[in-house]
């Protein structure tokens, strides 16, 4: 990616040119070998996440929508460092890993909750030992590691006293997608990666989770980073959005622009596919056909040139860049229609 | 009064083994050709087993069931194995959130819809053949008459879906059981398996009922709109009445906890606590534990279904009956 496109992506606090921001993206490159026979060959690639770029300032939301298998969880997983990028530069607060942070930093720094809230908890171990692992493992001194377990229970919402020393299959799904936010927080990370953590909750419940997760966020002075295919909680949540799409970011900005005023095509296509809520306004007509293509060989060009309405030749034959729009900071966009230049006979026009 | 298409009465059923669970607690449902009912509720609330009950799916050994299910005047409960082979897919079919529950992964999606018009209509392959082509026309299967010979695992989510629809309606079923056949499609997909369902429905006239726990898809879809808590429909009425004036605490406060981009930057109404367990019937209203409004009067009986306004109802003792 070239350089305006870096640019296109900085948060709000970083344009000012002051403070880094607390984390910073660049060609964010992964691609999985796809190996088939009894020989176990190399016989496709998964592009996973190819050419990302997007930075978070400190004390925001930033969502993270698109279509299964776009590269979220990957995305997530490479900023975590649970997997190596092939390609790419990540820096928190300014500080580049294997560089002059190392992974124990960053590790303390940033924490992931999952969605499946039973497979990421220990069966073996009480719920307030699950949450005093971490720091124990830092070295906080046991007592100590225990009492901040019982805080941080307390702060989620479950009594320590009837429920630290119960397993976790002894609790509900909401309950134990709680203990899972309260072990991410027992190293006072910064960064929070949720990566559909309320997808498995029922709608009753998953308020409970939103609203401790917002109060969280004010006590402790958390960012977040909030991946959720759900795009009305998303819009709820976030300060930005991120759009992606088999792998590339296909538009990024403010949550108002996003859902008020998307300039990629793929993302008007994604949310007028939200049903309605009201039953004198349903859908009449989908907004796009057929199915996500392969992953495995995506499309050249434009990834969603398959599927797109304004698809023209240039489409077909070149990537767009992510270009930040004149009209609004901090809005970027990846379509050859939004940048003057591209040759696209609709380009400028603003669609 | 004709006697309606679908006429479930105070259907109950109740798993034992290593843990009793009284799933369903009294279940009335009343359905008409042509008609589209929604069943929305919680995890656990019994919406799978109130349509596997209409199928007859239920581990029969480890099952009890009381009350009664008449389907196109048929006793549901009394059949034998034959009738209730005949009945399934031809009366009645269900389509799952899972397509692999209802297609064999050795046979062709081609082979296994011709064999089921065979098996219910006793017609001949060739004319079975064609019915399955226009069956994945229907369903807007692209390139279909080679899609016939692809096996489930040939196909992306999107096309299993619509090959499933196409092999549950491949009969003309009179009632179309769906079980929330749309949560683990993407939501450009989602949109079309939706709008697809609605003008199958439409132009077949078949009735349909519709289980999901997303309010947004069960507006798409539905006529009418029942609200399922604990085992028991706690609400039910015209979907534009259910979700405009919910009357039921649980249908206010699962209206009120679903997120929407208007409730930006104010704080979510959540429901208290977690769903009952039932291991036990509940004898009062399994609601009570989580309600603001309870009183003790609440838990000594189940309240009854109570009028609050045309072909609207709610199982509730704090809301004012419609005048009448
Ligand atoms: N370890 C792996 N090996 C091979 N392919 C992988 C691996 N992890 C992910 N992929 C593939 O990479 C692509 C991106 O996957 P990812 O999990 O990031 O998607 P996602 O956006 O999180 O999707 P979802 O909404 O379904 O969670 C998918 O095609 C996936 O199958
Ligand atoms: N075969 C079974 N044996 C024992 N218990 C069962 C069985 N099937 C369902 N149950 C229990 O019956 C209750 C109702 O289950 P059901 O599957 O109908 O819920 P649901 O409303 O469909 O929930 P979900 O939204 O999670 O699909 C649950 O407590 C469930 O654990
Ligand atoms: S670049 Fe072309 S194909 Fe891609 S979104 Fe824009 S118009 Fe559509
Ligand atoms: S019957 Fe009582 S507990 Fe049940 S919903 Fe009504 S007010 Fe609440
Ligand atoms: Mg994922
Ligand atoms: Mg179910």
């Amino acid at each position: 990616m070239s350089a305006p496109s870096a640019a296109a992506v900085a948060a709000p606090e970083s344009s000012a040119q002051t403070t880094p921001p607390l984390l910073s993206v660049r060609g964010l490159v992964k691609h999985f070998p796809i190996t088939g026979g009894i020989l176990g060959r190399k016989v496709g690639t998964v592009q996973a996440v190819d050419g990302v770029d997007f930075d978070i300032a400190k004390g925001e939301t930033l969502g993270v929508v698109g279509e299964s298998g776009c590269g979220k969880s990957t995305t997530a997983r490479l900023v975590m460092h649970l997997i190596q990028p092939d390609a790419g530069d990540l820096r928190v607060e300014g500080r580049t890993i294997g560089l002059n942070l190392t992974l124990r930093e960053l590790r303390r720094g940033v924490q992931m909750v999952f969605q499946d809230s039973f497979a990421s908890l220990n069966p073996r171990l009480t719920i307030q030992d699950s949450i005093a692992f971490g720091p124990k493992v830092y070295g906080t001194p046991e007592r100590e590691a225990l009492a901040r377990a019982h805080d941080l229970l307390e702060k989620v919402g479950l009594d320590p006293m009837s429920f630290g020393r119960r397993y976790p299959h002894e609790l509900s799904g909401g309950q134990r997608q709680r203990v899972n936010i309260a072990r991410a927080l027992a190293l006072q990370p910064k960064l929070l990666l949720l990566d559909e953590a309320v997808s498995a909750l029922d709608k009753s419940v998953e308020a409970q989770v939103l609203n401790l997760l917002v109060d969280l966020k004010a006590q402790f002075d958390l960012t977040y980073m909030f991946i959720s295919h759900d795009l009305n909680v998303v819009q709820y949540m976030s300060d930005r959005v991120m759009v992606m799409y088999l792998g590339r970011v296909a538009e990024i900005g403010p949550v108002e622009i996003i859902y008020g005023g998307a300039r990629h095509p793929y993302t008007r296509a994604l949310l007028s596919a939200m049903p309605s809520m009201d039953p004198a306004k349903r859908t009449m007509e989908a907004p796009l056909a057929g199915d996500p293509p392969n992953p495995i060989d995506p499309p050249s060009g434009c990834r969603f040139h398959t599927r797109c309405p304004f698809a023209e030749v240039v489409c077909s034959t070149r990537v767009p860049d992510l270009l930040r729009q004149p009209e609004t900071a901090q809005h970027a966009v990846a379509c050859h229609m939004a940048d003057a230049s591209s040759g696209h006979s609709r380009a400028g026009s603003g669609t | 009064m004709n006697s309606p298409l679908v006429d479930i009465r105070d259907l109950r059923v109740k798993f034992s083994g290593q843990r009793t669970v009284h799933a369903l607690n009294g279940v009335d449902i009343a359905l008409s050709p042509g008609e589209s009912l929604g069943i929305l509720g919680e995890s656990g609330s019994g919406k799978s087993v109130t349509l596997k009950a209409m199928l007859r799916l239920l581990p029969p050994r480890r099952t009890t069931v009381a009350g009664s299910i008449a389907v196109d005047g048929q006793d549901v409960l009394a059949m034998n194995a034959d009738t209730l082979a005949d009945y399934r897919g031809k009366t009645v079919s269900m389509i799952f959130q899972e397509p692999a529950l209802a297609l064999d992964p050795v046979y062709t999606l081609g082979h296994q819809i011709a064999e089921s018009v065979i098996r219910h209509e006793g017609c001949d392959r060739a004319t079975a053949r064609q019915r399955a082509l226009d069956m994945f026309e229907r369903v807007r299967i692209p390139s279909p008459a080679r899609r016939l010979d692809a096996y489930p695992h040939e196909m992306s989510g999107g096309m299993r879906q619509r090959a499933m629809i196409a092999l549950a309606l491949a009969c003309r079923p009179k009632v179309l059981l769906a079980d929330e056949p749309t949560t683990a499609l993407d939501a450009t997909v989602q949109i079309q398996i939706l709008l697809l369902l609605r003008e199958l429905q439409r132009e077949m006239g078949m009735a349909m009922i519709f289980v999901t726990h997303d309010m947004g898809v069960a507006v798409e879809v539905s006529d009418r709109i029942a609200v399922m808590y604990g085992g028991r429909i706690v609400e039910s009425g015209g979907v534009a009445d259910v979700i405009k004036s919910p009357s039921h605490p649980y249908t206010r406060g699962l209206l009120a906890s679903t997120v929407h981009g208007a409730m930006r930057g104010t704080r979510l109404e959540a429901i208290a606590g977690a769903p009952p367990s039932l291991a036990t019937a509940p004898t009062g209203c399994s609601f009570a534990p989580r309600c603001r409004l309870a009183t003790p009067a609440c838990e000594g009986a189940v309240p009854p279904m109570v009028g609050v306004g045309p072909a609207h109802v709610a199982r509730c003792i704090a809301v004012a009956p419609a005048a009448a």
